[in-house]
């Protein structure tokens, strides 16, 4: 198996294209989208449905936050749409902002498209290989896996089932690998985009895979992963898109100029 | 892991004789069980260590199968197949005649001889080349010894046993959280020491412990069994070979305590560089510590001591950019048909290379043709002809900023100025060549002469063709 991993596509239909045409050259023969697939991006409803297609085909697609946030949204039966044109930098508006993006991706969405969103799982398990969006040990807490501690938790509590080898998660918004080295603790190991990194399934290995639609390590590219269970190999990737594109959908839609320029700078 | 019988079949290799039962592992000749012509002669090497017997000495094992599948060119054996880690682990690989370095030593111990100055010289610059290879792969091979050194025939040395390497790309399994020393006591750098690992001047320190020992048949530091025995050569100098062993060279001895340095950043910063000194040994620059033949004083010594107890692990930059940052620069220097305002334009451009990497080094090369010189005629036979050149050669470099920078001085004889160019910059590693585009026996054309263009086709590197400036008499 070729497995895709996609994450964190928020919405961005110009990336998530890219990236599911870079894995089909690549020889994917599955695909997963660990959550997230709205929030800031301009195209939430295409996004959707691509991913929709997918998951009807037999691939697996999760539930994340900003999933989640839709469901409060319906709850508060809040439709507004907010048109906040003005630049932002603080990530500490970040909250704000994206509040006011979910209310306009609310909008945007269909109530099926919605209701499919709110009711997704939130785990996936493939033979080898776990899937969650943010931690495996409390899913629904959003824990970000920043650190060689959490990833020990969201690793162990994946592993409690013997066959896994391989937990992915995304949430995070950037890439790394965590494995045990002789020590007793995890490692954290910061993959180099491209190459094939040989993650032999006599290990346990736990990865975060980035985001594709919103980058914020100063690198505009999209972020994937693929995994091969038959080479055991896995390989982190970084795909250019039309990044001014997407930033430019975000502008026409009225959402906050922040979201644009971040796309823009991949910061 | 129990021994292998000749003429048994693992996964379709046919065992043959066992040709090394070593410590950690047995090694195999084999070949294809079902008769499938090789492209090379083959060699199993399986673990004694089953995962079954106790993690660290499989580590290893998983380690090499990792580093040695991506690994390329002749100075690694290539990789062939792998055994399943946990069912049944082997790896396969080409098998490489020749002998390695510690048969030589050991062949140099029975017959109470040494290798002479030029043979060490001549090994060093193999195992440099070879260690250069691999930095430049991003792979650091960490455990270079005289037993990790095979010698091919023709002169070109591999590396073997990548158990404790590290390779930049990949995550490296042997490391932990507590950076503890991994590495064979003898050879072993004195920042591998506080567990640095990935940093190819760690195996230009090794590379200096191999030249120490074929030069003085001692160990600069012993064979210590301690953590503290070990720590040592993080302020210690070793006796210096010229202690020893009054006849060594004082340009071996330089090289050899430039290698030994216990900060790595004032050890060779390249294997490139290394290898450029052995080759070149009438142009090594030598200084007090290639003269020396007292040991480093009391108080040197306690002063190092004292800042080692700082020295603590920190995280290594990839090996290829870190030797990016020193690149070898060569400058084609043409000897007749040039105006002032050519060399001039070529020193300006060489400063510019030079002046954003402080660690690089500087050849500068004049190729004359063959029948310039003559055995019979005094005036132009060959010493004289070119002393000739090589002081008009340092009459061009005056100015530049020689000390920070490594600079040697070379005069070829080649009918082919692009090919003698090109097999230097092969042979040396260059990084740069900067060479005027319309020099070089042309008179100025329109065109750019044959020369360059051919240099900068099929040079192996970057290469800087300079334009003059307006000739000086129109300024």
């Amino acid at each position: 198996m070729r497995l895709a991993l996609l994450s964190d596509v928020h919405g961005n239909l110009h990336a998530l294209d890219a990236c599911i045409a870079h894995a089909k050259e690549e020889g994917a023969t599955k695909f997963a989208v660990l959550g997230d697939l709205v929030g800031y991006g301009a195209f939430p409803a295409q996004v959707v449905e691509r991913c929709q297609q997918m998951y009807f085909a037999g691939n697996v697609v999760l539930r994340g936050n900003h999933e989640e946030m839709l469901k409060a949204c319906h709850a508060h039966g809040s439709t507004s749409v907010n048109h906040a044109g003005t630049a932002h930098h603080a990530s500490s508006q970040n909250n704000t902002l994206g509040t006011q993006t979910t209310a306009w991706t609310y909008a945007q969405l269909t109530p099926a498209q919605r209701y499919w969103l709110e009711t997704l799982p939130m785990t996936a398990l493939d033979e080898k290989v776990a899937m969650v969006h943010a931690s495996f040990d409390a899913p629904e807490q959003w824990r970000y896996v920043e650190d060689e501690r959490v990833a020990n938790m969201s690793l162990d509590a994946a592993c409690a089932n013997t066959d896994v080898r391989y937990v992915f998660g995304g949430h995070v918004h950037h890439q790394s690998l965590y494995y045990r080295g002789t020590g007793r603790q995890l490692m954290s190991f910061k993959p180099t985009a491209g190459i094939a990194i040989p993650t032999p399934s006599h290990r346990r290995w736990l990865a975060t895979i980035g985001s594709v639609g919103q980058p914020r390590d100063g690198d505009t590219r999209a972020m994937y992963a693929l995994l091969d269970t038959t080479s055991e190999k896995l390989t982190f990737h970084r795909i250019a898109y039309d990044h001014m594109a997407a930033a430019q959908g975000i502008r026409k839609a009225g959402l906050p100029e922040f979201f644009a320029s971040r796309l823009e700078t991949g910061r | 892991m129990k021994r292998l019988e000749a003429g048994a079949v693992i996964d379709g290799f046919l065992i043959g004789p066992c040709l090394h039962a070593g410590g950690m592992a047995h090694i195999y000749e084999v070949t294809y069980a079902d008769a499938k012509p090789a492209a090379f002669p083959m060699v199993m090497k399986v673990p004694r260590m089953t995962s079954g017997d106790g993690a660290e000495n499989i580590i290893g094992f998983e380690v090499e199968h990792q580093i040695l599948q991506v690994l390329q060119g002749p100075h690694v054996p290539q990789f062939v197949a792998a055994g399943d880690l946990s069912a049944l682990p082997f790896l396969v690989m080409e098998h490489i005649q020749g002998k390695t370095l510690q048969q030589v030593i050991d062949h140099y111990v029975e017959n109470h001889s040494s290798a002479s100055f030029a043979e060490i010289a001549q090994l060093g610059a193999a195992i440099a080349r070879a260690a250069h290879s691999l930095h430049q792969q991003n792979t650091c091979h960490l455990d270079l010894k005289p037993a990790n050194v095979l010698l091919h025939p023709d002169g070109h040395a591999v590396l073997l046993d990548f158990g404790l390497s590290c390779h930049a790309h990949f995550p490296d399994l042997l490391a932990e959280e507590l950076r503890k020393a991994i590495g064979s006591p003898t050879w072993i750098a004195p920042e591998q020491v506080v567990g640095v690992r990935g940093d190819p001047r760690s195996d230009i320190f090794a590379i200096g412990v191999m030249l120490y020992e074929l030069a003085t048949s001692e160990l600069p530091f012993g064979n210590p069994t301690t953590q503290g025995g070990m720590r040592q050569r993080l302020w210690m100098d070793p006796p210096p070979p010229r202690q020893l062993r009054a006849d060594i060279p004082t340009w071996l001895q330089e090289i050899i305590l430039r290698c030994l340095h216990p900060q790595a950043a004032l050890r060779y910063p390249s294997a490139a560089h290394l290898a450029f000194d052995l080759e070149h040994s009438d142009q090594v620059r030598i200084t007090a510590r290639g003269q020396q033949t007292k040991g480093t004083s009391f108080w040197v010594h306690f002063k190092r001591w004292l800042q080692a107890a700082g020295m603590h692990y920190h995280p290594s930059p990839l090996p290829s950019q870190q030797i990016d940052e020193v690149p070898i620069v060569m400058v084609a220097l043409p000897h007749h048909d040039v105006r002032d305002d050519t060399l001039y334009a070529l020193k300006q451009a060489v400063a510019r290379s030079l002046g954003i990497r402080p660690g690089a080094r500087l050849a500068v090369i004049t190729v004359i043709s063959p029948h310039q010189s003559s055995t019979s005629d005094d005036d132009s036979s060959e010493t004289t002809l070119h002393r000739q050149y090589l002081t008009m050669q340092r009459q061009w470099a005056q100015g530049l900023d020689l000390e920070q920078h490594q600079c040697s001085f070379h005069v070829l004889e080649s009918g082919d100025v692009a090919e003698a160019l090109l097999r230097y910059a092969q042979g040396n590693q260059v990084n740069m060549i900067v060479m005027g585009a319309a020099t070089h026996g042309v008179q100025m054309q329109r065109v750019m002469a044959p020369v360059p263009i051919k240099v900068a086709m099929e040079a192996p590197c970057t290469v800087i063709l300079v334009k003059q400036t307006l000739p000086f008499a129109k300024l």
